[in-house]
């Protein structure tokens, strides 16, 4: 038999079985144009076999369920979120068939970053957008896209430009863009309006089969409930409301004259990663221990300091050695606005357990290398904890005197060797020669590799002895006597 | 030879839920809606096919929001 029949495509599923339902139809209210649209874009799929290589993403609205219909490859993504969900299967499976799929509230209101940043790029995906100037699913609240005087739950009294502005016209701001190939606008309202529909989805889907780039069509789509009006009314309302404000047409079609592109496959291995972000270099970890592992107490430190001191990459050198030791570590940095300058801290925690926050609040161990952050965190440290005071630049005494205080001249030092901006490397020197907490000859290995100018290695190496020496000078080990006075 | 079949409609009773789409775009208007009928599962009274003077033009099926409400048989040939 040759007899053509126009039936349920075969993408679609052959029963719809939702969870929580003995329904076996869509959830959709009667007239709804979402099954439209639903049944053009499978109809599509169909007739250009991309079933299995299709990625359907549903978004929240009343479409939310579409994965129980389409039986494609299939993500529900957040509000708003489709376009960026859809760029990462895009770029990661670049044979794949991706279906951004949205309504007005999700792509007009709450994801409004999300759909013009992925066109902007030029993202490889097909976008349908219901616009049914309202949100649908949530009781039929003004949308971005209302029209002016529409009386939605939001606006009883009809939208107002004072009150709620213009509605806002998707197609043509995506039209703008220099990415996008090809962008429409059609309708549901009557026959003319579907099949032109059905034309653009194709053309739509045909064009991202083809590898030339970001496509958009918008669809004005009956919302029978939503608007208060039967199936018949909610159609005029289209042509004789929506059509004058969204008029219908391509506003863009680059389809012919855009060459075909498809995205370089970037698949770098780990190192290659490491590398290229001069990460990773700190080498080969230092033999486990499991005895000093299981005797290790949770540290809590705070670095603080004016920007330029270093007290950020103080903090991110002990905790790789922490790392190195095969501790658990974290370190946070938290800095003001200025990017030379201002003061900056850095919280790290070494422990033998997973670190549950990183933010250090109560330091077992502070260091301070100016006076502004003697006065800020003095009072955070924990009782018996120990604070080292930079006193080549901080003068005054520690008023606690629960907690135990090394006065080191740290930017003197660095200073005698020239190298002024070391005095966070004369800290950690000092530091470990004081608490022994962890091997100074295993700093010594990691401060090359973990800092960013390599060429000062050495000097840098030079100042973490510089300040152990001054420790062994001065001091002598922890529970000799704790206050020295520089 | 084979002979010609006659184009027809099929409306799926359980799953029309009577929003009328169909009727408003059949031109010979051969689509009806019955208001004595019985209510099918999901509360609707579905529409029906009058029994002849379709086309099969498949105006219905683009027109009807529910993937499996209808089904068109276009003109053909019955081998
Ligand atoms: C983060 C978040 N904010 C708000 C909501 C509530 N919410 C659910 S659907 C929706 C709007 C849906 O409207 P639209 O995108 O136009 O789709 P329609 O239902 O009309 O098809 C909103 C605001 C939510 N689910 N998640
Ligand atoms: S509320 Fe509107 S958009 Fe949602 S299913 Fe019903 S008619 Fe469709
Ligand atoms: S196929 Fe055309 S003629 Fe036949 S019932 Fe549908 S709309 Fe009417
Ligand atoms: S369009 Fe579909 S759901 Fe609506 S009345 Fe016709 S057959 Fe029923």
């Amino acid at each position: 038999m040759s007899q053509q029949v126009l039936e349920k495509p075969h993408s679609f599923y052959e029963k719809f079985d939702r969870k929580g339902g003995p329904q076996k139809t869509t959830h959709y209210c009667p007239g709804c144009g979402h099954g439209n649209v639903h049944k053009l874009i499978a109809e599509t799929i169909d007739e250009m076999g991309l079933a299995d290589r299709t990625v359907f993403i549903s978004p929240v609205g009343c479409s939310v369920f579409a994965y129980y219909y389409f039986d494609v490859g299939n993500i529900q993504a957040a509000h708003g979120r489709a376009p960026a969900v859809g760029t990462g299967v895009k770029r990661t499976r670049h044979n794949s068939i991706v279906i951004s799929y949205q309504g007005d509230g999700d792509l007009a209101s709450i994801g409004t970053a999300e759909i013009i940043h992925a066109a902007n790029r030029g993202e490889q995906m097909t976008v349908f957008f219901i616009n049914n100037g309202i949100y649908g699913m949530t009781g039929g609240q003004m949308a971005a896209t209302s029209l002016l005087g529409q009386k939605t739950a939001t606006t009883p009294y009809g939208r107002t430009v004072e009150n709620e502005g213009y509605p806002i016209h998707m197609a043509e701001v995506i039209a703008t863009l220099e990415a996008p190939v090809f962008v429409a606008r059609t309708h549901l309202a009557d026959l003319k309006g579907i099949m032109n529909t059905r034309k653009c989805v194709r053309k739509a889907v045909q064009a991202q089969v083809e590898g030339k780039g970001f496509t958009f069509v918008e669809i004005l789509s009956p919302c029978p409930t939503g608007w208060k009006m039967d199936t018949h009314t909610s159609c005029e309302y289209i042509v004789d409301k929506m059509l004058p404000v969204f008029p219908d047409k391509v506003f863009k079609d680059l389809i012919a004259e855009r060459e075909s592109y498809v995205r370089p496959d970037v698949d770098p291995t780990d190192e290659e990663v490491l590398d290229a972000l001069d990460l990773g270099q700190l080498g080969e970890p230092f033999p486990k221990d499991q005895n000093f592992l299981d005797n290790f107490p949770t540290m809590n430190f705070k670095f603080a300091g004016f920007g330029g001191q270093g007290v950020l990459t103080a903090g991110a050198i002990l905790a790789a050695v922490g790392m190195q030791e095969h501790l658990q570590v974290s370190w946070i940095p938290s800095y003001g606005p200025e990017m030379r300058g201002g003061t900056a801290n850095a919280s790290v925690v070494l422990s033998n357990k997973p670190v549950g926050s990183p933010m250090v609040v109560k330091p077992d161990v502070l260091a301070v290398m100016n006076d502004p952050s003697m006065d800020a965190f003095e009072e955070t440290i924990a009782p018996g904890g120990l604070m080292i005071v930079n006193s080549t630049i901080i003068t005054r005494k520690a008023k606690r005197t629960d907690i135990e205080t090394l006065y080191i001249p740290l930017t003197q030092i660095a200073d005698d060797m020239g190298l002024k901006a070391a005095a966070n490397m004369v800290l950690l020197g000092a530091y470990l020669e004081y608490s022994k907490l962890l091997p100074v000859d295993h700093l010594k290995q990691i401060v090359p590799r973990g800092i960013k100018r390599k060429q000062l290695g050495d000097q840098n190496i030079e100042a973490v002895e510089a300040g152990a020496k001054w420790v062994r000078e001065n001091v002598g080990a922890r529970k000799a006597e704790a206050a020295v006075t520089a | 030879m084979s002979e010609p079949t006659t184009p027809s409609v099929e409306i799926v009773p359980h799953l029309c839920k009577a929003c009328q789409r169909c009727i408003e775009v059949c031109k010979p208007g051969v689509i009806e809606t019955n208001l004595e009928r019985a209510f099918n599962e999901l509360g609707y009274q579905w529409v029906e096919y009058k029994g002849d003077g379709c086309t099969g033009c498949g105006a219905c099926f683009y027109a009807c929001p529910e993937p499996g409400a209808v089904i068109v048989f276009k003109k053909g040939t019955a081998a």
